[in-house]
Protein backbone atom coordinates (compact mmCIF):
# COMPACT_ATOMS: atom_id res chain seq x y z
CA UNK A 1 0.00 0.00 0.00
CA UNK A 2 1.24 3.27 -0.65
CA UNK A 3 1.51 6.19 1.19
CA UNK A 4 -0.92 8.98 0.38
CA UNK A 5 0.25 11.28 3.31
CA UNK A 6 4.62 11.55 4.30
CA UNK A 7 5.12 13.74 7.01
CA UNK A 8 9.09 14.17 7.77
CA UNK A 9 10.82 15.90 10.84
CA UNK A 10 8.36 18.75 10.72
CA UNK A 11 8.58 21.48 13.27
CA UNK A 12 6.36 23.94 14.29
CA UNK A 13 6.87 26.58 17.81
CA UNK A 14 5.04 29.80 18.35
CA UNK A 15 7.35 32.30 19.12
CA UNK A 16 8.85 30.13 22.41
CA UNK A 17 6.45 28.00 22.46
CA UNK A 18 7.40 24.52 20.35
CA UNK A 19 4.05 22.75 18.92
CA UNK A 20 5.75 20.09 16.76
CA UNK A 21 9.51 18.59 17.39
CA UNK A 22 10.67 16.74 14.60
CA UNK A 23 7.27 15.01 13.80
CA UNK A 24 7.51 12.33 11.18
CA UNK A 25 4.24 9.77 10.20
CA UNK A 26 2.46 8.31 7.45
CA UNK A 27 -0.86 7.78 6.39
CA UNK A 28 -1.50 5.14 4.24
CA UNK A 29 -3.60 5.29 0.65
CA UNK A 30 -7.20 4.00 1.57
CA UNK A 31 -6.52 3.25 5.55
CA UNK A 32 -8.63 5.22 8.14
CA UNK A 33 -5.59 6.48 10.45
CA UNK A 34 -5.96 7.78 14.03
CA UNK A 35 -3.88 10.85 15.59
CA UNK A 36 -4.53 10.68 19.42
CA UNK A 37 -2.39 12.77 22.42
CA UNK A 38 -3.47 14.73 25.48
CA UNK A 39 -4.70 18.70 25.03
CA UNK A 40 -1.95 20.86 23.96
CA UNK A 41 0.05 17.65 22.59
CA UNK A 42 0.17 19.63 18.85
CA UNK A 43 -2.62 17.59 17.15
CA UNK A 44 -4.20 20.61 15.68
CA UNK A 45 -0.83 22.15 15.09
CA UNK A 46 0.44 19.27 12.68
CA UNK A 47 -2.81 19.22 10.89
CA UNK A 48 -2.93 22.68 10.37
CA UNK A 49 0.71 21.92 8.98
CA UNK A 50 -0.20 19.79 6.94
CA UNK A 51 -3.19 21.65 5.04
CA UNK A 52 -1.12 24.67 5.05
CA UNK A 53 -2.34 26.92 7.47
CA UNK A 54 0.61 28.12 8.17
CA UNK A 55 4.49 27.39 7.29
CA UNK A 56 6.09 25.08 9.05
CA UNK A 57 10.17 25.69 10.73
CA UNK A 58 11.37 22.90 9.33
CA UNK A 59 10.73 19.03 8.04
CA UNK A 60 8.96 17.96 4.94
CA UNK A 61 5.03 16.80 3.88
CA UNK A 62 4.36 15.28 0.91
CA UNK A 63 0.93 14.49 -0.41
CA UNK A 64 0.89 11.98 -3.19
CA UNK A 65 4.62 12.18 -3.50
CA UNK A 66 4.48 15.76 -3.95
CA UNK A 67 6.29 18.10 -1.66
CA UNK A 68 3.13 20.64 -0.31
CA UNK A 69 4.72 22.20 2.83
CA UNK A 70 5.11 25.73 0.56
CA UNK A 71 1.72 25.54 -0.82
CA UNK A 72 -1.25 28.04 0.29
CA UNK A 73 -4.12 26.04 1.93
CA UNK A 74 -6.27 26.40 -1.12
CA UNK A 75 -3.91 24.91 -3.65
CA UNK A 76 -3.64 21.88 -1.36
CA UNK A 77 -7.77 22.21 -1.12
CA UNK A 78 -7.42 21.48 -4.93
CA UNK A 79 -4.96 18.88 -4.77
CA UNK A 80 -8.15 16.99 -2.80
CA UNK A 81 -7.03 16.82 0.55
CA UNK A 82 -9.68 18.56 2.35
CA UNK A 83 -10.00 19.48 6.20
CA UNK A 84 -12.94 19.68 8.68
CA UNK A 85 -12.87 22.31 11.87
CA UNK A 86 -12.53 21.47 15.56
CA UNK A 87 -15.07 24.64 15.84
CA UNK A 88 -17.54 23.18 12.91
CA UNK A 89 -17.36 25.96 10.16
CA UNK A 90 -20.55 26.17 8.04
CA UNK A 91 -22.12 28.57 5.79
CA UNK A 92 -24.49 29.43 8.60
CA UNK A 93 -26.89 32.08 6.76
CA UNK A 94 -27.57 29.28 3.72
CA UNK A 95 -29.52 26.15 4.09
CA UNK A 96 -28.20 22.92 3.96
CA UNK A 97 -28.67 22.23 0.56
CA UNK A 98 -27.03 25.48 -0.56
CA UNK A 99 -23.78 24.34 1.67
CA UNK A 100 -23.42 21.40 -0.33
CA UNK A 101 -24.01 23.27 -3.51
CA UNK A 102 -20.86 25.52 -2.63
CA UNK A 103 -18.97 22.59 -1.73
CA UNK A 104 -19.22 21.19 -5.14
CA UNK A 105 -15.11 20.39 -5.95
CA UNK A 106 -13.49 23.88 -7.37
CA UNK A 107 -10.16 22.46 -8.06
CA UNK A 108 -12.41 20.57 -11.71
CA UNK A 109 -14.20 23.46 -11.69
CA UNK A 110 -13.14 26.58 -14.77
CA UNK A 111 -14.37 29.90 -14.60
CA UNK A 112 -16.69 29.40 -17.32
CA UNK A 113 -17.71 26.62 -15.50
CA UNK A 114 -18.65 28.05 -12.11
CA UNK A 115 -20.57 30.58 -14.36
CA UNK A 116 -23.24 28.07 -14.61
CA UNK A 117 -25.61 27.00 -12.74
CA UNK A 118 -25.84 23.83 -10.91
CA UNK A 119 -26.95 20.94 -12.99
CA UNK A 120 -29.48 18.18 -11.72
CA UNK A 121 -26.40 16.08 -10.99
CA UNK A 122 -25.07 18.56 -8.39
CA UNK A 123 -28.52 18.28 -6.36
CA UNK A 124 -29.35 14.56 -6.79
CA UNK A 125 -25.53 14.45 -5.33
CA UNK A 126 -26.02 16.76 -2.68
CA UNK A 127 -29.23 15.81 -1.73
CA UNK A 128 -28.16 12.19 -1.40
CA UNK A 129 -25.12 12.79 0.79
CA UNK A 130 -27.54 14.79 2.74
CA UNK A 131 -29.42 11.64 2.76
CA UNK A 132 -26.52 9.86 3.63
CA UNK A 133 -25.68 11.93 7.11
CA UNK A 134 -29.33 12.11 7.90
CA UNK A 135 -30.14 16.05 7.10
CA UNK A 136 -32.53 15.63 4.51
CA UNK A 137 -35.54 16.58 5.90
CA UNK A 138 -33.70 19.55 7.44
CA UNK A 139 -31.70 20.38 4.50
CA UNK A 140 -33.93 23.58 3.41
CA UNK A 141 -33.76 25.38 7.46
CA UNK A 142 -30.70 28.15 7.87
CA UNK A 143 -27.82 25.89 8.46
CA UNK A 144 -26.55 28.41 11.07
CA UNK A 145 -29.98 27.22 13.31
CA UNK A 146 -28.95 23.85 13.43
CA UNK A 147 -27.73 21.75 16.46
CA UNK A 148 -24.10 21.58 16.77
CA UNK A 149 -23.54 17.95 15.88
CA UNK A 150 -25.99 18.39 13.00
CA UNK A 151 -23.67 21.00 11.70
CA UNK A 152 -21.03 18.55 12.31
CA UNK A 153 -22.50 16.07 10.24
CA UNK A 154 -23.20 18.63 7.99
CA UNK A 155 -19.84 19.87 7.52
CA UNK A 156 -18.90 15.87 6.92
CA UNK A 157 -21.28 15.97 4.28
CA UNK A 158 -19.62 19.34 2.60
CA UNK A 159 -16.32 17.49 2.41
CA UNK A 160 -17.67 14.47 0.84
CA UNK A 161 -19.18 16.59 -1.84
CA UNK A 162 -15.65 18.09 -2.53
CA UNK A 163 -14.71 14.17 -3.65
CA UNK A 164 -11.30 14.79 -2.00
CA UNK A 165 -8.86 12.24 -1.84
CA UNK A 166 -7.79 12.58 1.52
CA UNK A 167 -9.74 14.08 4.36
CA UNK A 168 -8.37 14.89 8.44
CA UNK A 169 -11.60 15.37 10.72
CA UNK A 170 -10.82 17.04 13.65
CA UNK A 171 -12.50 15.58 16.39
CA UNK A 172 -15.71 14.01 14.39
CA UNK A 173 -17.62 13.16 17.41
CA UNK A 174 -16.70 16.12 19.94
CA UNK A 175 -20.40 17.61 20.86
CA UNK A 176 -22.32 14.91 19.29
CA UNK A 177 -24.80 12.97 21.44
CA UNK A 178 -23.63 9.62 22.27
CA UNK A 179 -26.32 7.72 20.14
CA UNK A 180 -25.22 9.57 17.35
CA UNK A 181 -21.82 8.59 17.65
CA UNK A 182 -21.97 5.37 16.59
CA UNK A 183 -23.96 6.38 13.58
CA UNK A 184 -21.34 8.74 12.62
CA UNK A 185 -18.31 5.73 12.77
CA UNK A 186 -20.66 3.36 10.51
CA UNK A 187 -20.57 6.53 8.37
CA UNK A 188 -16.88 7.45 8.54
CA UNK A 189 -16.26 3.79 7.73
CA UNK A 190 -18.22 3.83 4.51
CA UNK A 191 -16.94 6.71 3.42
CA UNK A 192 -13.40 4.67 3.17
CA UNK A 193 -14.84 1.58 1.76
CA UNK A 194 -17.68 2.92 -0.43
CA UNK A 195 -16.06 6.29 -1.54
CA UNK A 196 -12.30 5.24 -0.77
CA UNK A 197 -11.24 8.31 0.87
CA UNK A 198 -8.38 8.34 3.32
CA UNK A 199 -9.21 9.67 6.47
CA UNK A 200 -6.87 10.72 9.27
CA UNK A 201 -8.77 11.60 12.23
CA UNK A 202 -8.24 13.46 15.56
CA UNK A 203 -10.05 12.09 18.08
CA UNK A 204 -10.36 12.00 21.69
CA UNK A 205 -13.50 9.72 22.28
CA UNK A 206 -11.27 6.37 22.36
CA UNK A 207 -14.25 3.97 21.92
CA UNK A 208 -14.22 5.91 18.63
CA UNK A 209 -10.76 5.62 17.16
CA UNK A 210 -10.42 2.49 18.52
CA UNK A 211 -12.90 1.12 16.72
CA UNK A 212 -12.64 3.15 13.59
CA UNK A 213 -8.35 3.03 12.75
CA UNK A 214 -5.93 0.01 11.87
CA UNK A 215 -3.20 2.46 12.43
CA UNK A 216 -2.83 5.12 15.33
CA UNK A 217 -0.34 7.77 16.14
CA UNK A 218 -0.14 9.05 19.52
CA UNK A 219 1.77 12.81 20.19
CA UNK A 220 2.46 14.02 23.48
CA UNK A 221 4.27 17.50 24.40
CA UNK A 222 4.74 18.03 20.64
CA UNK A 223 6.88 15.00 19.56
CA UNK A 224 5.45 11.46 18.39
CA UNK A 225 5.22 9.56 21.44
CA UNK A 226 3.78 5.65 19.76
CA UNK A 227 2.66 4.48 16.72
CA UNK A 228 0.80 1.01 16.26
CA UNK A 229 -2.26 -0.76 16.24
CA UNK A 230 -5.23 0.04 18.51
CA UNK A 231 -4.21 -2.92 20.58
CA UNK A 232 -0.18 -2.09 20.95
CA UNK A 233 -1.53 1.90 21.49
CA UNK A 234 -3.69 0.38 24.22
CA UNK A 235 -1.05 -1.16 25.80
CA UNK A 236 1.74 1.12 25.59
CA UNK A 237 2.71 1.96 28.89
CA UNK A 238 4.30 5.33 27.63
CA UNK A 239 0.45 6.30 26.19
CA UNK A 240 -1.20 5.40 29.20
CA UNK A 241 1.37 7.58 31.30
CA UNK A 242 1.11 10.73 28.84
CA UNK A 243 -2.74 10.23 29.34
CA UNK A 244 -2.53 9.74 32.75
CA UNK A 245 -0.14 12.84 33.57
CA UNK A 246 3.12 10.39 34.57
CA UNK A 247 6.53 11.89 33.43
CA UNK B 1 -46.92 27.84 -12.41
CA UNK B 2 -48.74 30.38 -10.71
CA UNK B 3 -45.96 31.65 -9.31
CA UNK B 4 -43.83 31.80 -12.69
CA UNK B 5 -46.87 33.82 -14.33
CA UNK B 6 -46.75 35.93 -11.44
CA UNK B 7 -43.01 36.93 -11.49
CA UNK B 8 -43.48 37.04 -15.51
CA UNK B 9 -46.58 39.74 -15.04
CA UNK B 10 -44.60 41.88 -12.44
CA UNK B 11 -41.54 42.01 -14.56
CA UNK B 12 -43.43 43.15 -17.73
CA UNK B 13 -45.41 45.67 -15.47
CA UNK B 14 -41.94 47.19 -14.06
CA UNK B 15 -40.57 46.85 -17.28
CA UNK B 16 -43.31 49.03 -19.09
CA UNK B 17 -43.50 51.18 -16.46
CA UNK B 18 -39.72 51.88 -16.96
CA UNK B 19 -40.73 53.00 -20.55
CA UNK B 20 -43.60 55.02 -20.15
CA UNK B 21 -42.36 57.04 -17.16
CA UNK B 22 -40.72 59.88 -18.05
CA UNK B 23 -43.10 60.07 -21.01
CA UNK B 24 -46.09 59.91 -18.17
CA UNK B 25 -43.77 62.16 -15.50
CA UNK B 26 -42.15 64.52 -17.87
CA UNK B 27 -41.82 67.33 -15.05
CA UNK B 28 -39.60 64.37 -13.15
CA UNK B 29 -37.35 63.18 -16.03
CA UNK B 30 -33.95 64.19 -14.13
CA UNK B 31 -35.21 62.66 -10.72
CA UNK B 32 -36.25 59.51 -12.76
CA UNK B 33 -32.80 59.52 -14.18
CA UNK B 34 -31.40 59.81 -10.73
CA UNK B 35 -33.54 57.18 -9.69
CA UNK B 36 -31.71 54.70 -12.25
CA UNK B 37 -28.04 56.01 -10.63
CA UNK B 38 -28.87 55.29 -7.21
CA UNK B 39 -30.44 51.50 -8.30
CA UNK B 40 -27.10 50.89 -10.60
CA UNK B 41 -24.97 52.07 -7.59
CA UNK B 42 -27.11 50.70 -4.81
CA UNK B 43 -27.29 46.61 -6.71
CA UNK B 44 -22.99 47.29 -7.98
CA UNK B 45 -22.68 47.61 -4.15
CA UNK B 46 -24.33 44.85 -2.91
CA UNK B 47 -22.28 42.62 -5.41
CA UNK B 48 -19.46 43.28 -2.84
CA UNK B 49 -20.78 44.49 0.20
CA UNK B 50 -24.02 42.01 1.10
CA UNK B 51 -23.59 39.00 -1.51
CA UNK B 52 -19.92 39.28 -0.30
CA UNK B 53 -19.29 40.41 2.41
CA UNK B 54 -16.66 43.31 1.85
CA UNK B 55 -17.96 46.77 2.09
CA UNK B 56 -16.74 49.20 0.32
CA UNK B 57 -16.82 52.78 0.38
CA UNK B 58 -14.70 53.92 -2.39
CA UNK B 59 -17.13 52.01 -4.87
CA UNK B 60 -17.47 56.18 -5.32
CA UNK B 61 -14.15 56.00 -6.85
CA UNK B 62 -15.56 54.42 -10.20
CA UNK B 63 -18.27 56.88 -10.59
CA UNK B 64 -15.64 59.48 -10.88
CA UNK B 65 -12.85 57.93 -12.45
CA UNK B 66 -15.98 56.93 -14.98
CA UNK B 67 -17.17 60.82 -14.96
CA UNK B 68 -13.46 61.76 -16.15
CA UNK B 69 -12.64 58.18 -18.15
CA UNK B 70 -15.92 58.92 -20.19
CA UNK B 71 -15.21 62.63 -20.72
CA UNK B 72 -11.50 62.64 -21.67
CA UNK B 73 -12.19 60.32 -24.49
CA UNK B 74 -15.14 62.27 -25.84
CA UNK B 75 -12.92 65.42 -26.05
CA UNK B 76 -9.66 63.88 -26.92
CA UNK B 77 -10.97 62.15 -30.31
CA UNK B 78 -12.17 65.99 -31.05
CA UNK B 79 -9.70 68.40 -29.39
CA UNK B 80 -6.40 68.24 -27.36
CA UNK B 81 -7.41 67.94 -23.77
CA UNK B 82 -4.78 70.33 -22.69
CA UNK B 83 -5.95 73.14 -24.45
CA UNK B 84 -10.00 72.31 -23.82
CA UNK B 85 -9.53 72.25 -20.20
CA UNK B 86 -7.35 74.94 -20.37
CA UNK B 87 -9.26 77.68 -21.92
CA UNK B 88 -12.07 77.19 -18.74
CA UNK B 89 -14.77 78.19 -20.58
CA UNK B 90 -13.14 80.70 -22.74
CA UNK B 91 -12.72 79.25 -26.16
CA UNK B 92 -15.16 78.00 -28.63
CA UNK B 93 -15.09 74.24 -29.02
CA UNK B 94 -17.57 73.03 -30.94
CA UNK B 95 -18.98 69.03 -31.13
CA UNK B 96 -21.55 67.76 -34.35
CA UNK B 97 -23.52 65.45 -33.60
CA UNK B 98 -21.68 62.65 -34.75
CA UNK B 99 -18.23 63.42 -32.54
CA UNK B 100 -20.71 63.98 -29.25
CA UNK B 101 -23.00 60.73 -29.83
CA UNK B 102 -19.70 59.20 -30.73
CA UNK B 103 -17.77 60.26 -27.69
CA UNK B 104 -20.47 59.64 -25.88
CA UNK B 105 -20.92 55.87 -26.43
CA UNK B 106 -17.25 55.45 -26.79
CA UNK B 107 -16.28 57.08 -23.51
CA UNK B 108 -19.29 55.80 -21.32
CA UNK B 109 -18.06 51.70 -22.35
CA UNK B 110 -14.22 53.05 -22.28
CA UNK B 111 -15.21 54.47 -18.77
CA UNK B 112 -16.39 50.65 -18.14
CA UNK B 113 -13.87 48.60 -19.24
CA UNK B 114 -10.85 51.63 -17.52
CA UNK B 115 -12.64 50.91 -14.41
CA UNK B 116 -13.05 47.19 -14.50
CA UNK B 117 -8.93 47.43 -14.68
CA UNK B 118 -8.64 49.55 -11.58
CA UNK B 119 -10.73 47.46 -9.52
CA UNK B 120 -8.39 44.97 -10.19
CA UNK B 121 -5.80 46.61 -9.36
CA UNK B 122 -6.95 47.97 -6.38
CA UNK B 123 -8.58 44.74 -5.37
CA UNK B 124 -5.04 43.24 -5.44
CA UNK B 125 -3.92 45.93 -2.81
CA UNK B 126 -6.48 46.02 -0.63
CA UNK B 127 -8.70 42.54 -0.59
CA UNK B 128 -5.77 41.64 1.94
CA UNK B 129 -7.76 43.79 4.30
CA UNK B 130 -11.18 42.32 6.11
CA UNK B 131 -14.27 44.34 7.30
CA UNK B 132 -13.57 47.73 8.62
CA UNK B 133 -10.10 48.07 7.57
CA UNK B 134 -11.38 47.13 3.97
CA UNK B 135 -13.84 49.66 4.65
CA UNK B 136 -11.38 52.75 5.42
CA UNK B 137 -9.45 51.29 3.23
CA UNK B 138 -11.06 51.80 0.05
CA UNK B 139 -12.58 54.92 1.42
CA UNK B 140 -8.92 56.11 1.21
CA UNK B 141 -8.81 55.64 -2.27
CA UNK B 142 -11.57 57.64 -2.96
CA UNK B 143 -10.43 60.84 -1.24
CA UNK B 144 -6.62 60.19 -2.68
CA UNK B 145 -8.65 59.87 -6.26
CA UNK B 146 -10.39 63.06 -5.74
CA UNK B 147 -7.20 65.48 -4.26
CA UNK B 148 -5.38 64.05 -6.92
CA UNK B 149 -7.71 64.90 -9.99
CA UNK B 150 -8.24 68.20 -8.38
CA UNK B 151 -4.57 69.22 -8.54
CA UNK B 152 -4.47 67.76 -12.01
CA UNK B 153 -4.40 70.39 -14.16
CA UNK B 154 -4.58 68.80 -17.58
CA UNK B 155 -8.09 67.08 -16.46
CA UNK B 156 -9.09 70.67 -15.58
CA UNK B 157 -7.44 70.73 -12.05
CA UNK B 158 -10.32 71.76 -9.20
CA UNK B 159 -12.34 73.39 -11.87
CA UNK B 160 -13.31 70.18 -13.50
CA UNK B 161 -14.21 69.57 -16.88
CA UNK B 162 -17.25 71.25 -18.91
CA UNK B 163 -18.79 68.62 -21.44
CA UNK B 164 -20.84 69.85 -24.60
CA UNK B 165 -24.62 70.26 -24.46
CA UNK B 166 -26.95 67.70 -25.62
CA UNK B 167 -27.52 68.77 -29.28
CA UNK B 168 -31.00 68.98 -29.71
CA UNK B 169 -33.94 69.52 -28.01
CA UNK B 170 -33.13 69.56 -24.13
CA UNK B 171 -36.63 68.29 -22.71
CA UNK B 172 -36.02 65.43 -25.00
CA UNK B 173 -32.03 65.16 -24.13
CA UNK B 174 -33.65 64.73 -20.53
CA UNK B 175 -35.77 61.63 -21.48
CA UNK B 176 -31.99 60.14 -23.46
CA UNK B 177 -30.28 59.88 -20.41
CA UNK B 178 -33.12 58.62 -18.42
CA UNK B 179 -33.30 55.89 -20.60
CA UNK B 180 -29.04 55.36 -21.31
CA UNK B 181 -28.96 54.96 -17.22
CA UNK B 182 -32.34 52.81 -17.49
CA UNK B 183 -30.57 50.56 -19.93
CA UNK B 184 -27.85 50.47 -17.88
CA UNK B 185 -30.19 49.73 -14.57
CA UNK B 186 -32.18 46.88 -16.18
CA UNK B 187 -29.02 44.98 -17.54
CA UNK B 188 -27.19 44.95 -13.83
CA UNK B 189 -30.30 43.59 -12.67
CA UNK B 190 -30.73 40.93 -15.35
CA UNK B 191 -26.90 40.58 -15.28
CA UNK B 192 -26.99 39.93 -10.95
CA UNK B 193 -30.23 37.95 -11.19
CA UNK B 194 -28.42 35.83 -13.54
CA UNK B 195 -24.77 35.59 -11.28
CA UNK B 196 -26.19 34.72 -8.25
CA UNK B 197 -28.04 31.96 -9.57
CA UNK B 198 -24.75 31.00 -10.58
CA UNK B 199 -22.19 28.68 -8.63
CA UNK B 200 -19.81 32.06 -9.12
CA UNK B 201 -22.90 33.43 -6.96
CA UNK B 202 -22.66 30.35 -4.39
CA UNK B 203 -19.05 31.10 -3.70
CA UNK B 204 -18.79 34.57 -3.54
CA UNK B 205 -21.51 34.13 -0.73
CA UNK B 206 -19.42 31.45 1.06
CA UNK B 207 -16.29 33.84 0.76
CA UNK B 208 -19.08 36.58 2.32
CA UNK B 209 -19.49 33.68 5.17
CA UNK B 210 -16.45 32.39 6.13
CA UNK B 211 -14.01 33.00 4.20
CA UNK B 212 -11.09 30.84 5.60
CA UNK B 213 -13.84 27.83 5.00
CA UNK B 214 -13.96 28.97 1.53
CA UNK B 215 -10.47 28.90 0.71
CA UNK B 216 -10.52 25.14 3.08
CA UNK B 217 -12.61 24.07 0.26
CA UNK B 218 -10.37 25.00 -2.14
CA UNK B 219 -12.26 28.05 -3.50
CA UNK B 220 -10.15 30.52 -5.69
CA UNK B 221 -11.22 33.34 -3.20
CA UNK B 222 -8.94 36.21 -4.51
CA UNK B 223 -9.78 35.54 -7.86
CA UNK B 224 -13.69 35.27 -7.50
CA UNK B 225 -13.06 38.74 -5.15
CA UNK B 226 -11.39 40.70 -8.13
CA UNK B 227 -13.75 39.63 -10.44
CA UNK B 228 -16.79 40.61 -8.99
CA UNK B 229 -15.56 43.79 -7.98
CA UNK B 230 -14.48 44.35 -11.41
CA UNK B 231 -17.83 43.37 -12.81
CA UNK B 232 -19.37 46.47 -10.43
CA UNK B 233 -16.75 48.37 -11.20
CA UNK B 234 -17.60 48.01 -15.00
CA UNK B 235 -21.45 49.18 -14.38
CA UNK B 236 -20.02 51.97 -12.07
CA UNK B 237 -18.19 53.16 -14.39
CA UNK B 238 -20.59 53.18 -17.38
CA UNK B 239 -22.89 55.17 -14.61
CA UNK B 240 -20.37 57.94 -13.78
CA UNK B 241 -19.55 58.14 -17.39
CA UNK B 242 -23.50 58.95 -18.92
CA UNK B 243 -23.62 61.18 -15.52
CA UNK B 244 -20.69 62.98 -16.53
CA UNK B 245 -22.88 64.23 -19.81
CA UNK B 246 -25.80 64.54 -18.06
CA UNK B 247 -24.32 67.36 -15.58
CA UNK B 248 -23.00 68.96 -19.10
CA UNK B 249 -20.07 70.45 -15.66
CA UNK B 250 -18.52 68.39 -13.11
CA UNK B 251 -15.57 69.00 -10.67
CA UNK B 252 -13.72 66.60 -8.77
CA UNK B 253 -15.00 66.81 -4.93
CA UNK B 254 -18.55 67.77 -5.24
CA UNK B 255 -20.00 65.74 -8.37
CA UNK B 256 -17.13 63.18 -9.05
CA UNK B 257 -15.70 61.66 -6.43
CA UNK B 258 -18.12 63.05 -3.55
CA UNK B 259 -17.53 60.20 -1.17
CA UNK B 260 -20.26 61.79 1.79
CA UNK B 261 -22.70 61.94 -1.37
CA UNK B 262 -23.88 59.55 -3.70
CA UNK B 263 -20.59 57.20 -1.87
CA UNK B 264 -22.67 56.51 1.29
CA UNK B 265 -26.06 57.12 -0.36
CA UNK B 266 -25.78 53.44 -2.05
CA UNK B 267 -25.09 52.28 1.19
CA UNK B 268 -27.98 53.37 3.01
CA UNK B 269 -30.25 52.55 0.40
CA UNK B 270 -28.76 48.68 0.12
CA UNK B 271 -29.15 48.73 3.97
CA UNK B 272 -32.37 50.13 3.63
CA UNK B 273 -33.89 47.84 1.38
CA UNK B 274 -32.17 44.81 2.32
CA UNK B 275 -28.46 43.83 2.43
CA UNK B 276 -27.59 40.67 0.04
CA UNK B 277 -30.78 40.39 -1.79
CA UNK B 278 -31.69 40.93 -5.44
CA UNK B 279 -35.02 43.07 -4.81
CA UNK B 280 -33.49 45.06 -1.47
CA UNK B 281 -31.07 47.28 -3.54
CA UNK B 282 -33.65 47.89 -5.45
CA UNK B 283 -36.45 48.84 -3.41
CA UNK B 284 -33.75 50.66 -1.10
CA UNK B 285 -32.93 52.91 -3.57
CA UNK B 286 -36.55 53.54 -4.39
CA UNK B 287 -37.40 54.50 -0.82
CA UNK B 288 -33.95 56.28 0.12
CA UNK B 289 -34.77 59.18 -3.19
CA UNK B 290 -38.09 59.44 -2.34
CA UNK B 291 -37.59 60.22 0.89
CA UNK B 292 -34.38 62.24 -0.04
CA UNK B 293 -36.79 64.57 -2.80
CA UNK B 294 -39.72 64.81 -0.37
CA UNK B 295 -36.95 66.63 2.19
CA UNK B 296 -35.34 67.97 -0.07
CA UNK B 297 -39.09 69.71 -1.19
CA UNK B 298 -40.80 70.30 2.00
CA UNK B 299 -38.05 70.57 4.72
CA UNK B 300 -35.30 72.06 3.07
CA UNK B 301 -32.98 73.98 5.54
CA UNK B 302 -33.68 70.53 7.75
CA UNK B 303 -33.05 67.73 4.74
CA UNK B 304 -29.59 66.91 5.82
CA UNK B 305 -30.97 67.22 9.53
CA UNK B 306 -33.54 64.36 8.25
CA UNK B 307 -31.37 62.09 6.18
CA UNK B 308 -29.11 61.90 9.03
CA UNK B 309 -31.95 60.72 11.05
CA UNK B 310 -33.01 58.09 8.30
CA UNK B 311 -29.26 56.49 8.13
CA UNK B 312 -29.00 56.67 12.29
CA UNK B 313 -32.61 54.74 12.31
CA UNK B 314 -31.79 52.47 9.58
CA UNK B 315 -28.31 51.70 10.66
CA UNK B 316 -29.57 50.88 14.16
CA UNK B 317 -33.05 49.24 14.16
CA UNK B 318 -33.66 48.39 10.98
CA UNK B 319 -30.39 46.78 10.01
CA UNK B 320 -31.81 43.74 7.70
CA UNK B 321 -33.80 46.65 5.73
CA UNK B 322 -36.99 45.89 4.14
CA UNK B 323 -36.39 42.34 2.75
CA UNK B 324 -34.37 41.02 5.90
CA UNK B 325 -37.87 42.00 8.29
CA UNK B 326 -40.17 40.17 5.01
CA UNK B 327 -37.91 36.99 5.67
CA UNK B 328 -37.80 37.12 9.30
CA UNK B 329 -41.48 37.45 9.02
CA UNK B 330 -42.65 35.42 6.46
CA UNK B 331 -39.64 32.79 6.28
CA UNK B 332 -42.00 30.41 4.19
CA UNK B 333 -41.79 33.10 1.38
CA UNK B 334 -38.38 32.38 0.80
CA UNK B 335 -38.66 28.54 1.07
CA UNK B 336 -36.94 28.42 4.48
CA UNK B 337 -39.14 25.19 6.17
CA UNK B 338 -38.91 21.93 7.59
CA UNK B 339 -39.72 19.41 4.97
CA UNK B 340 -42.71 16.89 6.11
CA UNK B 341 -40.83 13.18 7.11
CA UNK B 342 -43.26 11.62 4.59
CA UNK B 343 -43.16 13.51 1.47
CA UNK B 344 -39.24 13.62 1.73
CA UNK B 345 -39.14 10.17 2.15
CA UNK B 346 -41.24 9.47 -0.71
CA UNK B 347 -39.36 11.98 -2.64
CA UNK B 348 -36.12 10.03 -1.82
CA UNK B 349 -38.20 6.71 -2.75
CA UNK B 350 -39.58 8.21 -6.03
CA UNK B 351 -35.77 8.86 -7.08
CA UNK B 352 -34.08 5.76 -6.47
Amino acid sequence: MSSIIEVQGVSKSYGGVVANHEVSLTVKSGTITGLIGPNGSGKTTLFNSIVGYHPIDAGSIQFEGQEISKFPVQKIARLGMLRTFQQTRIYGAMNGVENMLISLPHRKMSIWDALKRNTREDYERADHLLEFVGLYEKRLLKSGDLSFGQQKLLEFAMALMNEPTCLLLDEPTAGINPTLINGLIERLKRANTEFGITLFIIEHNMRVIMNMAESIYCLAHGEMLAHGTPDEIQNDQNVIDAYLGAH
Amino acid sequence: MTMARNKTMLYTVILAFTFIAPFAFPAYGTQLATLWLMIIVALTWDMTGGQMGYNSLGNIFFYGTGMYVAALISIGQVYDIGDYTNAAGGGIYEFTDAQYFGGLFLGVIGAGIFCSITAVIIGFLTFGLRGPYFAIGTLGVAIAAGELVSNWEWVGGGQGIALPVYPGDLDIGKIFFYFLFATVGVSVFVFVKWLYSTRFGAAINAIRDDEEKADAMGIHTLRYKLITWAMAAFFVGMAGGISAFQLIHFEPLESAYQTINLGIFMVVCVLLGGKGTLWGPVIGAILFHLFKEVTWNYFLGWQWVALGALIVVTVVYFQDGVMGWLMHKRPEWFGIRVEDKAAAEAKVEGRA
